[in-house]
C-alpha cells in the first residue's frame, strides 16, 4: 500500500512536467500546423540557460528560471522569424525537415559549446525530503510540480481568457478569415511559436535541476512530448496534460508492478491502445486542421 | 557521372592518397570512446588519459623513432555506431590496433570487427564476463570482469554483514553481468538475493524501481552503471528517504563528480573502483601514479576524472608495449606481441593470462579492486 501511494505521488509530479513539456508542442502544432523537431532541443536549451544563469551570472535558482523561460521566448521568436516565416505556405514536409535541421543544429551546437559531460544546476532546496505519512517527497519536485502546474494554469489564462488567446484561437479555426477580421496573422504565428518555445524552456529549466544537464537530453524528452500529444489529440491542450499524467501514470506502475526494464515501453503500449480504439487520439477537437 | 564531380573526387583521392603518405610516419593507434549519449563524461576522461600516454611516449621519442598517433572517434555511447567506428578505424584510418569501447555491449558489438579484419583491441573499461569468453583471440583486456570484482570483494561480505541483497543494474551487458557474478559470489556466501530491477541506459527517472526497492525487506542494494545515473539515484534515493546500504561496481563511478553533483545524497556510499588517485603512495606504482595525477592537473582536467581516465593511460602504454615488442605495425604481430607485454600499470601489473575456449583464448590482466566509501564530502580506503 505504501508502495503504491509512492508510486502515485511519483506520478504525479512527473506528470506536471510531462505535461509542461506536451503542451507546448500542441500549441504549436494545433495553430501553426508545424510539426516542432526543435522542441527537444529547446528543452534542452532552456536547461543549458538555467545553468549559465546560475554558473555564469551568478543568479540563484528562482531568478534563472525566468531568464530561462525569456531566452527560450527569443529563441522560439527568432526560429520563427528567421526558418518558419520564409516556409509559410509550403508543404509541411518541408518544413518539418527543416524543423528537423534546426533541431541537428541546436544540439550539436551546445555539444560544440560545452561538451558531452553532464552539469548540475544548484538549487537551494534541502536535501531532506518532505515527509508525509508513510510517503516522502524532495522539495525541489514540490517546487518543480507547483511551478509547472502554474506554467500550465498561466498558458490556459492566456489561450481562453486574452485578446492575443482569443486571435490566436480565431487564426486556429481559420487564419484567412482571422486576416480579414484584422487578426495580424503573422504576430501571432510569431508569439505562438515563442510561447511554444518558452514552455519547453521552461520545461528543460525545471527538471535540469532534478536531473542532469547534457546536450541529448531533449531526445528522451522529445519523444515524451510526441507520445504525450498524440496521445491527448494533436492540438489539444487539455489533452496534452491529462495526456502526460496517462503517460507517467503508465511509466511509474509499469515499471513498479510489471518490469522496469520495459518501463518506457509501457507508455507506448498504452499509446497503441489508445490509437487502436480512437484514431484521433483521445481529446481531438472536431474542428482541427491539418 | 558529371564532369565536374568526378574531377573532385579525383581531387579527394589524390588529397586521401597524400595524407596517407604523410601519415606513414607515425603509428597510428584507433580509439573507439563515447564521447557524446549517457557515457560522454566517462569515455571523455578515458580520451584525456590516453593523450596524456601518448604525448608521455612521444616526448620520449616515439616507438623506434616514429610517433605514435591517436584517431580518436566517438562511438556515441551507441553499439551500433561503435560497430561502425571500428570498421571506419581499420579500413579508412588503416589502424593496426585499437583501444575502446568503454562499456560491454559496445565492446560486444566491435569483436566481430576485430575477427572479420584479424585486428586486436585493447579493452579498457567493459566489465562483462562475455567479452573475454566467446573465443575472440583479437580481445586483450585491462579491466576486472565483474566475475573477478566480485571474487575480490568475496571476503569483505561477512565483515561487512550482508542479509539480503537487491540489485539496481544498466540494462546492458554490463548490469546483468554485474548483477549475475555478483549474484552467484553473494548467494555461496549465504547471502540472500531479492529484487533485480533494471534501468534503461538513458533513463533518468529511478523513482519507480526505488520506491520498489525501498519496500522490499533487504539491508543493502548493489548498483551498477555509470557516473552520471549514479548521481541521479543518489538523489532520488534521498527524496524518497530510501536509506539502505548502498554498493556500487564496475569502477566508473567518479566518486569526486558524485560529490560534487550528488551532496550529501552520496553520504554513506560505498563503491568499488580500480583506482586510488586520493592516495597515491598506496597504489602500486607510486612514481608513475605521480606522474599521471600531475600531468593530468597540469592539463586543468578535473580530479574527479582520475579514475575513468587512468584506464586510457594504462591501455595506450600496454598498445604501446606491445607494438614495440612487436617492432613492427603488423596487426598480427601486434596481436602475438600482447602476450608478452608486462610491466607495472597504475593499477598493478599488465600482464594478459589466457581465458576463454582453447585455440582462441583472450587475454585477460588482472588489476587490484578497492572498496572505498563517500562520507562528508571525502573519500577514504575501507580497509576490513
Amino acid at each position: 500500500m505504501t508502495q503504491a501511494l509512492q508510486h502515485l505521488l511519483n506520478t504525479l509530479v512527473l506528470g506536471g512536467t510531462y505535461a509542461l513539456l506536451g503542451i507546448g508542442l500542441t500549441l504549436i502544432f494545433g495553430i501553426m500546423n508545424v510539426v516542432n523537431f526543435t522542441h527537444g532541443a529547446l528543452y534542452t536549451f532552456g536547461a543549458y540557460a538555467a545553468y549559465l544563469a546560475c554558473a555564469a551570472l551568478g543568479l540563484d535558482f528562482f531568478l534563472a528560471l525566468p531568464v530561462a523561460i525569456l531566452a527560450g521566448l527569443a529563441l522560439g521568436a527568432l526560429i520563427e522569424l528567421v526558418l518558419l516565416r520564409p516556409l509559410r505556405g509550403s508543404d509541411m514536409d518541408t518544413t518539418m525537415l527543416v524543423m528537423i535541421g534546426a533541431g541537428i543544429i541546436l544540439q550539436s551546437g551546445t555539444l560544440w559549446i560545452f561538451g558531452g559531460v553532464a552539469k548540475a544546476i544548484p538549487t537551494p532546496f534541502p536535501d531532506a525530503p518532505l515527509q508525509i505519512g508513510p510517503v516522502s517527497l524532495s522539495w525541489l519536485r514540490v517546487f518543480v510540480f507547483a511551478a509547472a502546474l502554474a506554467l500550465i494554469a498561466v498558458t490556459y489564462g492566456l489561450i481562453n481568457g486574452t485578446r492575443l488567446g482569443r486571435a490566436m484561437r480565431a487564426s486556429f479555426q481559420d487564419a484567412d478569415t482571422a486576416a480579414l477580421m484584422g487578426v495580424n496573422v503573422g504576430f501571432i504565428y510569431t508569439a505562438t511559436f515563442a510561447i511554444g518555445s518558452a514552455l519547453a524552456a521552461a520545461a528543460g529549466a525545471l527538471l535540469g535541476p532534478v536531473y542532469v544537464v547534457f546536450p541529448q537530453m531533449g531526445d528522451l524528452a522529445a519523444v515524451k512530448a510526441f507520445a504525450i500529444v498524440i496521445l491527448g489529440g494533436l492540438g489539444s491542450i487539455s489533452g496534452a496534460t491529462i495526456g502526460g499524467f496517462i503517460l507517467a501514470l503508465a511509466e511509474e506502475f509499469g515499471a513498479g508492478y510489471v518490469s522496469s526494464g520495459y518501463r518506457d515501453a509501457m507508455g507506448f503500449l498504452i499509446i497503441i491502445a489508445v490509437l487502436l480504439v480512437k484514431p484521433t487520439g483521445l481529446f481531438a477537437r472536431a474542428e482541427r486542421i491539418g | 557521372m558529371s564532369r565536374p564531380f568526378r574531377l573532385a573526387s579525383l581531387a579527394a583521392l589524390s588529397l586521401a592518397l597524400l595524407a596517407g603518405a604523410a601519415s606513414a610516419q607515425t603509428i597510428k593507434i584507433g580509439v573507439n570512446e563515447p564521447l557524446t549519449g549517457p557515457f560522454a563524461a566517462s569515455g571523455t576522461y578515458v580520451v584525456n588519459g590516453a593523450k596524456i600516454a601518448a604525448d608521455e611516449i612521444n616526448a620520449k621519442g616515439g616507438i623506434g623513432g616514429k610517433k605514435i598517433e591517436l584517431v580518436i572517434e566517438d562511438n556515441k555511447s551507441n553499439p551500433t555506431e561503435a560497430a561502425a567506428v571500428a570498421e571506419k578505424l581499420i579500413t579508412s584510418d588503416k589502424t593496426p590496433v585499437m583501444m575502446g569501447a568503454w562499456g560491454s555491449s559496445l565492446t560486444l558489438a566491435v569483436m566481430p570487427k576485430l575477427m572479420d579484419y584479424e585486428v586486436p583491441m585493447l579493452v579498457e573499461t567493459s566489465s562483462s564476463g562475455k567479452i573475454t569468453t566467446s573465443g575472440n583471440p583479437y580481445v586483450f583486456r585491462i579491466s576486472p570482469p565483474s566475475s573477478l570484482e566480485a571474487e575480490l570483494f568475496a571476503p569483505k561480505v561477512d565483515k561487512l554483514g550482508l542479509k539480503k541483497v537487491d540489485f539496481l543494474v544498466i540494462n546492458n551487458d554490463w548490469g546483468r553481468g554485474a548483477a549475475l557474478d555478483f549474484g552467484a559470489m553473494l548467494k555461496s556466501k549465504g547471502v540472500e538475493v531479492g529484487l533485480v530491477e533494471t534501468m534503461d541506459q538513458a533513463a533518468q527517472d529511478m523513482s519507480a524501481q526505488l520506491a520498489k526497492i525501498k519496500a522490499s525487506d533487504s539491508d543493502t542494494i548493489v548498483i551498477t552503471t555509470a557516473v552520471d545515473q549514479l548521481t541521479l539515484i543518489f538523489k532520488q534515493m534521498a527524496a524518497l528517504g530510501l536509506k539502505k546500504r548502498v554498493i556500487t561496481t564496475g569502477g566508473s563511478q567518479n566518486p569526486d563528480q558524485i560529490i560534487a553533483q550528488a551532496g550529501a545524497a552520496a553520504d554513506g556510499t560505498l563503491h568499488l573502483t580500480t583506482f586510488l588517485p586520493w592516495d597515491p603512495a598506496k597504489t602500486p606504482n607510486p612514481e608513475a601514479t605521480a606522474y599521471f595525477l600531475g600531468e593530468w592537473k597540469k592539463r586543468g582536467f578535473e580530479f574527479a576524472g582520475a579514475t575513468e581516465s587512468f584506464r586510457g593511460y594504462d591501455g595506450i602504454r600496454a598498445i604501446a608495449a606491445a607494438i614495440e615488442k612487436a617492432g613492427s605495425t603488423d596487426p598480427k604481430a601486434i596481436q602475438k606481441a600482447f602476450w608478452e607485454v608486462k610491466f607495472m600499470g597504475l593499477n598493478g601489473p599488465i600482464q594478459f593470462v589466457k581465458t576463454g575456449p582453447a585455440g582462441k583464448e583472450s587475454g585477460q590482466s588482472k588489476p587490484q579492486v578497492y572498496l572505498i566509501k563517500i562520507d562528508g564530502g571525502k573519500v577514504s580506503l575501507v580497509e576490513l
